[in-house]
């Protein structure tokens, strides 16, 4: 397990004020709620399924459970890297499933308050604005959150639809 | 001091469920004629425990009507009086009530409306000589036609001080004279308080009447009828509407679903649970001596830690099996619903049925066995239904009019084997081929292999069946019975013969959660194959390998072309091995498919615990679950039958060579 930074950030008294978990993905930075957030892992050997989406990298073992595991780049339509011993993939519990998440590098965990946030721009940085909750500056920072119940439930743990 | 008892009412219930199937046993054997002396006391016995029990709990109604079974077998044990048929079927009725009442005593709701008459005929049933008029009550039909004449009904409750007798007044008469007021009938007679024989004062009325009357009197004319009786009497006259009077007719009970016996406990023998605290003592002696080892070890001390490590491994298997066999319950405990179903139905169809049942003490795990009793009901009721001919087109046909039909279990090779075989009419192969083309199952020209047709009888919504009965015909079982199989890991074959007969041949695992496999690797990725389902490996000759136009590549095997499926290109991993005489050729069967899987190489063989991939993840077809490898990677179990499908699908896309 990695160790989290430090919460920095502006706290606002009288918003309502969201923890996120932040990560990188090649030079941005995404960010999703901490409560969703079951545990961070390093690599971990991925078991390939047959006919899953292009995203989904397999299935791996989590302490006795069997979790799908889903390539974020890939889902984003980002450059590919090498999965090796330096990956990292968040666990997260959707609903009733657990599944993982597979990113560059954890950042910080951050206050961010609901007044911050503002509605995600057309990026054209291959995000599908359907995972996007909206966008908040955090200094010079910007992070893109992402609905997490969207971009794990559809396709990639639901069955597809006959 | 109040004990209290509310915690083992459980109990009760689930014991007075296991007396009264001892009950319905016994006397289906009372019926078929057999003179075991012993068979009427220990029937009277499990009517006799019933009621004990009952009145402990504080169960009244319980009481009251397994007081009056235990009257009628008392007196039948006793050789007072004959078991004649009349009085098996008085007998097996108030069994079936006192299911329901068993049911509805647990569940807080009202008592099954045929009590009342269940228990008159169980009153009418113990006199010795049978009056004339002693057909059992059918009350319900004529109190109908009072209700039906045109006058207003009343409803009277006539409950008679019990000195009546000793007043110098008889109810009859009573009765007689309000019978002379309109149209009349008793809807039922309160029997509450009438005690045993022995036990009854001659001089005193335990009796109370409760009368449908249809008359123009008014109620006060009606009152007066009781006017020197009213003392210590109770007398309730009420005048109904006539749909409420409708009511007061119990309408025709729907039979009280089948409460499923989803027990939430279970009984284990005691020697099993010895033998288990054994077990874990053995084991951990095994574990310390290992300990011990590991604890001052040293390289010649390898050898030594070895053995103490087998030691661990032989007596964690043997735990591991007996744990198991813990949850395991004799098939038996739901083939004894059977018999009275066949004969029930028998009667009902006017079709003699015997039923033979084989391996009863066949053990499964109890969820298994749960599941399959609705399924196996199913299957009996279709043999009986369509299978099974009348007597008469039976003797017609050469056949012995008796038709027979056997339900077996047996253990194979970590499987257990249902079966359930009629000698009836057979499955018409005409039929089901028109019945499928009929519903675009398959086209008019395709040919069909006897067991592709077979398997057509298990699709949804498929019957064959000229009429629809309320018993079978409406083609949802047979779909359902598969689902329910599969559901539980297993398989279903069929096999019929026309006029000789069909058997059903149901395939069960032994266990839900852990299953015997092979491993075996496919490229970069190991996959786990049932051992039940492998029939063979080979590494095919040259000769042997061969496309067929509209089926793909196949394997000649002893004759037989079976498909051939590469499971590196269905599941997108990339190998060196795709030359089938390079690498190695599994063949598995599925309900009387086989087929055959090239592979690299096979690993080995062992036990793994089934993980779900549906719990995180969704269902995928050729996959059955996943499963934890001793190197702590996740592998996928593979799914004979889904594969099967994926290569008949497949036999006419791309993945054809």
């Amino acid at each position: 397990m990695q160790t989290l930074g430090t919460a920095t950030g502006q706290v606002s008294n009288n918003e309502q004020a969201n923890q996120y978990l932040t990560f990188t993905l090649g030079a941005e930075e995404y960010g999703i709620e901490i409560l969703k957030v079951q545990e961070i892992k390093g690599y971990s050997a991925i078991t390939h399924i047959p006919n899953a989406p292009p995203h989904v990298k397999g299935v791996m073992n989590l302490r006795g459970t069997v979790i799908p595991v889903v390539d974020l780049r890939r889902k984003f339509s980002m450059e590919l890297v090498e999965f090796n011993k330096f990956s990292v993939i968040i666990v997260v519990m959707v609903g009733e499933k657990v599944a993982g998440l597979v990113v560059d590098a954890v950042s910080d965990v951050l206050d961010i308050d609901s007044a911050s946030v503002r509605p995600a721009p057309d990026f054209g940085s291959g995000a599908d604005t359907r995972f996007i909750r909206g966008v908040a500056s955090m200094g010079e920072k910007l992070v893109v959150l992402l609905d997490i119940d969207r971009l794990v439930t559809e396709e990639d743990v639901a069955a597809p639809a006959a | 001091m109040q004990v209290d008892l509310s915690r083992f009412r459980e109990t009760f219930f689930q014991e007075a469920a296991e007396h009264l199937a001892e009950m319905e046993t016994g006397l289906l054997r009372l019926e078929q004629g057999s003179s075991d002396p012993e068979l009427l006391n220990s029937i009277f016995r499990a009517a006799h425990s019933i009621k004990g029990a009952s009145g402990m709990f504080g169960l009244e109604d319980v009481a009251r009507f397994t007081h009056a079974l235990e009257g009628l077998l008392d007196r039948l044990r006793s050789v007072k009086i004959e078991p004649t048929p009349q009085r098996t079927d008085v007998l097996l009725e108030a069994c079936d009530v006192l299911r329901d009442l068993l049911a509805t005593s647990a569940s807080g709701g009202p008592v099954p409306e045929r009590m009342e008459s269940a228990l008159a005929n169980l009153y009418i049933a113990q006199r010795a000589v049978p009056h004339p008029a002693d057909e059992p009550l059918r009350i319900r039909t004529v109190a109908r036609e009072v209700v039906l004449a045109h006058a207003p009904v009343y409803r009277v409750h006539f409950k008679p001080a019990p000195e009546i007798f000793i007043q110098g007044m008889d109810p009859l008469l009573l009765l007689r004279d309000l019978a002379g007021l309109g149209e009349s009938a008793v809807a039922d007679v309160d029997l509450t308080e009438l005690p045993l024989l022995a036990d009854l004062d001659p001089e005193r009325c335990y009796l109370a009447w409760n009368v449908c009357l249809s008359t123009a009197k008014s109620t006060e004319e009606i009152r007066d009828l009781f006017a020197f009786v009213e003392d210590g009497a109770q007398i309730r006259i009420e005048a109904e509407t006539a749909d409420k009077a409708e009511a007061l007719i119990p309408p025709p009970v729907a039979a009280a679903g089948l409460a499923g016996s989803r027990e939430a406990s279970i009984r284990v023998s005691t020697g099993k649970i010895d033998k288990l605290i054994d077990l874990v003592g053995e084991l951990v002696i095994a574990q310390s001596m290992a300990k011990e080892v590991v604890g001052n070890f040293s390289l010649s001390r390898l050898g030594q830690l070895q053995e103490a490590v087998a030691d661990m491994d032989r007596h964690l298997r043997e735990l591991q099996e007996r744990v198991m066999g813990v949850r395991m319950l004799p098939i038996g405990h739901i083939f004894g619903r059977f018999p009275r179903l066949v004969r029930d139905l028998s009667i009902q169809l006017g079709k003699e049925v015997r039923l033979q049942l084989e391996g009863e003490e066949t053990e499964l795990d109890k969820n298994v066995v749960e599941h399959m009793a609705d399924p196996l009901t199913h299957l009996i009721r279709n043999a009986i239904d369509h299978g099974i001919e009348t007597a008469e087109e039976r003797r017609r046909n050469g056949k012995p009019g008796e038709g027979s039909i056997r339900l077996s279990a047996s253990h194979q090779a970590g499987s257990v084997i249902i079966e359930i075989s009629d000698d009836g009419r057979g499955l018409d192969a005409e039929s089901i081929r028109r019945k499928a083309v009929e519903r675009g199952l398959v086209a008019p020209t395709d040919t069909l292999s006897e067991a592709h047709l077979h398997s057509l009888i298990f699709a949804p919504g498929f019957s064959t069946a000229q009429q629809v009965s309320d018993l079978s015909g409406r083609g949802v079982g047979m779909d359902v019975v598969k689902r329910n199989v599969e559901m539980l890991n297993g398989s279903v074959s069929l096999e019929t013969q026309p006029e000789r007969g069909t058997t059903v041949r149901i395939k069960l695992p032994l266990t839900l959660a852990i299953l015997d496999g092979l491993s075996l690797q496919v490229g970069s990725e190991t996959y786990i194959l049932p051992l039940a389902s492998i029939i063979e490996s080979i590494r095919p000759g040259r000769a042997q390998l061969s496309t067929m136009a509209g089926q793909g590549e196949v394997i000649l095997v002893r004759g037989e072309a079976l498909p051939l499926i590469r499971l590196h290109r269905l599941f997108g991993v990339p190998t060196r091995v795709v030359d089938p005489c390079r690498g190695l050729t599994v063949i598995v069967e599925h309900s009387g498919h086989r087929l055959a899987l090239l592979v690299d190489e096979l690993l080995g063989q062992q036990q793994v615990v089934i993980k779900s991939l549906e719990a995180n993840y969704h269902k995928v077809e050729g996959v059955l679950g996943a499963t934890i490898l001793g190197n702590g990677r996740a592998a996928l179990i593979l799914d004979v039958a889904g594969l099967a499908q994926i290569a008949r699908r497949a036999s006419h896309t791309e993945l054809v060579a």
